[in-house]
């Protein structure tokens, strides 16, 4: 975990070279300390003393990488408990199940049906990343050729789950070009498991029961030399399983426990009767803490809500969320709507156009790039001032598409409307609520 | 070396807060642990459930969320007393939108007897909001607060700029209020820091704005997670009021909702479990179902 940079400029040359792009040792020291700088950028680091920081600077929560292509996707590496003290990094990854005795018919039309779940969103493509393929029979050719079948045709990354090694090293052979992790290894096989995904450079699963029992799988199998572990703690019922969940996370972060350092994985297709269910325990589970989540079944109006819980939950809150600069078409609007316009930091594009839809009075917004400020942010630091807006609604285009020449300002900015009547002297500046929960009353009241 | 779980005990507590009277009250709030942390604290209430009943008929409604109360949206009574005898509503939150100044802008009299009916129609706690209105809500609050003198509501949205009249009044009358401050945690403790030079702490219960999944969703759950958070792991004591969030509302204006009845239904369930997780009190939900599905994974 975190070495001080005092501890790292120990382990340096010391000869102040400068060759790294900052004059000393020491400096270099202090940037590597803050994650502001690569070890590599030092030509003369030792081997011995390279390794040292490796293992010193290894992230407290392992990430691990699964699958490959466009639906690879990487879990862990998570550094703090609560998304609003720096942000969650990797998005918790979601399977659903297919069993190893589908005929090849029914698995091409489930393939097919997964495959077209996905959802547009802010400019980002939504969808789940992975097919647990379950052998239920112990029928090894069936599952090798469900795994081939996958791998090859599909997306989607895989995770093999079985208790016989010879099905899984089949169902490997045919699949190891995806990346697939491996479930599991348990306290009865584990070294033949941890060898099977030792030879084959991939990902495996410890089922445990508990998480005493968890971290001596765990340190059992890094002995062996593995790296890229999951975990389960074996908890199937809700609240043992968010138990689990921060205390592995917490364990991680907070007391340096190498043994849990790593992402989680977690089953809510067998703790549930129903989708529903298993929808509202995958959402504790994207809150707080899984890696991966498995249901039974991939559904339109189950998976959607999730995917975007999860893009909500993983935004890096340091950084606002923009829309992207535009007309938007609220309502239908026609020739005589009212215009309004706002910033694109995207909670006020979201209240702004909700508020509006709740007015039932088509309107046109226009949304400006003000680099994700909101409006009083964006007017303070000059983003948001008068001939700037003023040319952005000139080469809008928003004039073709009215009749009228009237365009309504926030509340928040109205200093700046004496200012846009010089740039826009067609123009007639109105001024629109400084809050927005008003702006229903104030577009029916314009509307009167 | 044995493993030891890392636990975290914070020596405070969020306050009780008791809603309603009799039998049917219920209290809320009351744990020393973040929320569903049973294993390291005591969380003695679960979270508070209440089914929203319009005062007036809903408009614009998509067909899912109004199917069923459709045989008795025109009538708040039958509303509530179906949410209750037939959804097994344990709380009702009842929103005065008749009185909306840009809708039916009706008189602070009306609204106050549609709740005096409702309040005689059931025996659960209510939860009575206005619509953000400061003048006219204040208006609303004061008379509904006076007609029901005694029966322990929970009386919101108090804001910054009508806290004082309203708080009044719930204080001569003994009702609860929610605290609403927007999107922001200092906000909040400002508004409770003004409120207690008067009012009871043990009275109040906070409301940062609720947004909808895809809808700004996690500015919400970050400012109530660390609301809960200056209140257990700081110690701040004008942050250990129970957490509100106005769920189904948000939830239903959203496009997602209106696609198909399933997403509707999984878009509140959803958006309120995240809330709970970040540490919600009391969720106002619209649906039936979406009801049903969180109290089923959230009771013990």
């Amino acid at each position: 975990m975190g070495l001080t940079g005092i501890q790292i400029f120990k382990l340096l040359p010391k000869t102040n070279c400068g060759e790294c792009g900052v004059p000393t040792c020491l400096a270099f020291a202090m940037n590597l300390a803050a994650g502001k700088a690569e070890l590599d950028s030092c030509p003369y680091v030792s081997d011995e003393a390279r390794e040292q920081l490796a293992e010193a600077s290894a992230p407290p929560i392992r990430p691990v990488a699964i699958g490959a292509g466009t639906r690879a996707l990487k879990v862990g590496g998570e550094t703090v408990m609560f998304r609003h003290e720096k942000t969650f990094y990797n998005p918790t990854g979601l399977a659903a199940v297919i069993a190893s005795d589908m005929d090849a018919g029914a698995l091409d039309r489930k393939l097919k049906e997964w495959n077209a779940l996905q959802f547009e969103r802010v400019g980002l493509n939504l969808r789940p990343e992975l097919v647990a393929l379950k052998d239920v029979n112990g029928d090894a050719s069936a599952f090798t050729a469900a795994a081939k079948k996958i791998a090859e045709e599909s997306e989607f990354g895989l995770i093999l789950m079985s208790d016989s090694l010879d099905a899984l090293r089949q169902a490997i052979e045919a699949s190891a070009f995806k990346k697939p992790l491996i479930y599991a290894a348990t306290s009865d096989n584990a070294e033949e498991m941890g060898n099977l995904a030792k030879e084959n450079g991939l990902p495996l699963v410890l089922k445990a029961d508990g998480i005493e029992d968890l971290i001596a799988l765990s340190d059992k199998l890094t002995a062996m030399g593995l790296k890229d572990l999951v975990l389960d703690s074996g908890a199937r019922e809700p609240k043992q399983l968010f138990e689990d969940q921060v205390a592995i996370r917490r364990a991680a972060l907070k007391a340096g426990n190498r043994s849990l350092g790593f992402p989680t994985i977690a089953f809510p297709c067998e703790m549930a009767d129903n989708l529903d269910v298993e929808t509202m325990i995958a959402s504790m589970l994207i809150a707080k803490y899984a890696g991966i989540v498995v249901l039974s079944d991939f559904k339109g109006e189950n998976l959607f809500p999730l995917l975007v819980e999860r893009l909500n939950i993983f935004t890096d809150p340091q950084r606002p969320m923009t829309v992207t600069e535009g007309i938007y078409e609220i309502g239908g609007p026609d020739e005589n709507s009212p215009v309004l316009v706002t910033t694109n930091f995207s909670l006020t594009y979201f209240i702004v156009s909700g508020e509006i839809e709740g007015s039932r009075v088509p309107s046109w917004l226009l949304i400006m790039d003000t680099e994700g400020l909101s409006v009083m942010t964006a007017w303070a630091a000059g983003k948001f001032s008068g001939d700037l807006v003023g040319a952005f609604v000139k080469k809008s285009g928003i004039a073709d598409k009215v009749a009228h020449r009237k365009v309504i300002i926030p509340g928040y900015a109205a200093a700046i409307s004496g200012e846009m009547e010089e740039e826009l002297p067609d123009w007639e500046i109105l001024i629109g609520p400084r809050d927005a929960s008003l702006i229903p009353k104030y577009l029916k009241d314009l509307a009167k | 070396m044995a493993y030891e779980a890392p636990l975290e005990k914070y020596p405070v507590k969020i306050r009780e807060v008791i809603l309603g009277g009799g039998e049917k009250a219920r209290k809320i709030g009351g744990e020393n642990a973040l929320p569903l942390h049973f294993f390291e604290g005591s969380l003695p209430n679960p979270p508070g459930l209440a089914l929203e009943v319009l005062d007036t008929r809903p408009e614009n409604w998509a067909p899912w969320i109004l199917e069923p109360f459709e045989d008795v949206a025109s009538d708040p009574m039958s509303w509530a007393k179906k949410c209750v005898e037939e959804f097994g509503a344990e709380i009702l939150c009842l929103r005065l939108l008749s009185t909306d100044p840009a809708g039916k802008d009706a008189s602070p009299g009306e609204a106050a007897k549609t709740v005096e009916q409702v309040v005689k129609a059931v025996d659960v706690p209510l939860v009575v909001l206005g619509t953000g209105d400061e003048e006219k809500d204040s208006q609303v609050l004061i008379e509904v607060a006076r007609v029901c003198s005694g029966k322990n509501f929970l009386l919101g949205p108090v804001l910054k700029g009508n806290y004082q009249e309203i708080a009044q009044a719930a204080l001569e009358h003994g009702h609860c209020i929610v605290a609403q401050a927007s999107m922001d945690a200092n906000l909040t403790k400002e508004l409770n820091i003004a409120l207690c030079k008067f009012f009871p702490p043990e009275r109040i219960v906070v409301d940062p704005t609720s947004s909808a999944l895809g809808y700004g969703m996690e500015y919400t759950f970050s400012i109530i997670e660390s609301i809960k958070l200056f209140g257990l792991a700081d110690r701040d004591n004008m942050m250990q009021m129970p957490v509100f969030a106005d769920v189904g509302i948000e939830c239903w204006r959203t496009k997602e909702a209106k696609e198909s009845r399933d997403q509707g239904v999984l878009w509140e369930a959803t958006t309120g479990i995240t809330f709970l997780l970040a540490g919600a009190n009391l969720l106002v939900l619209r649906h039936p179902e979406a009801l049903r599905l969180i109290k089923k994974i959230t009771t013990p």
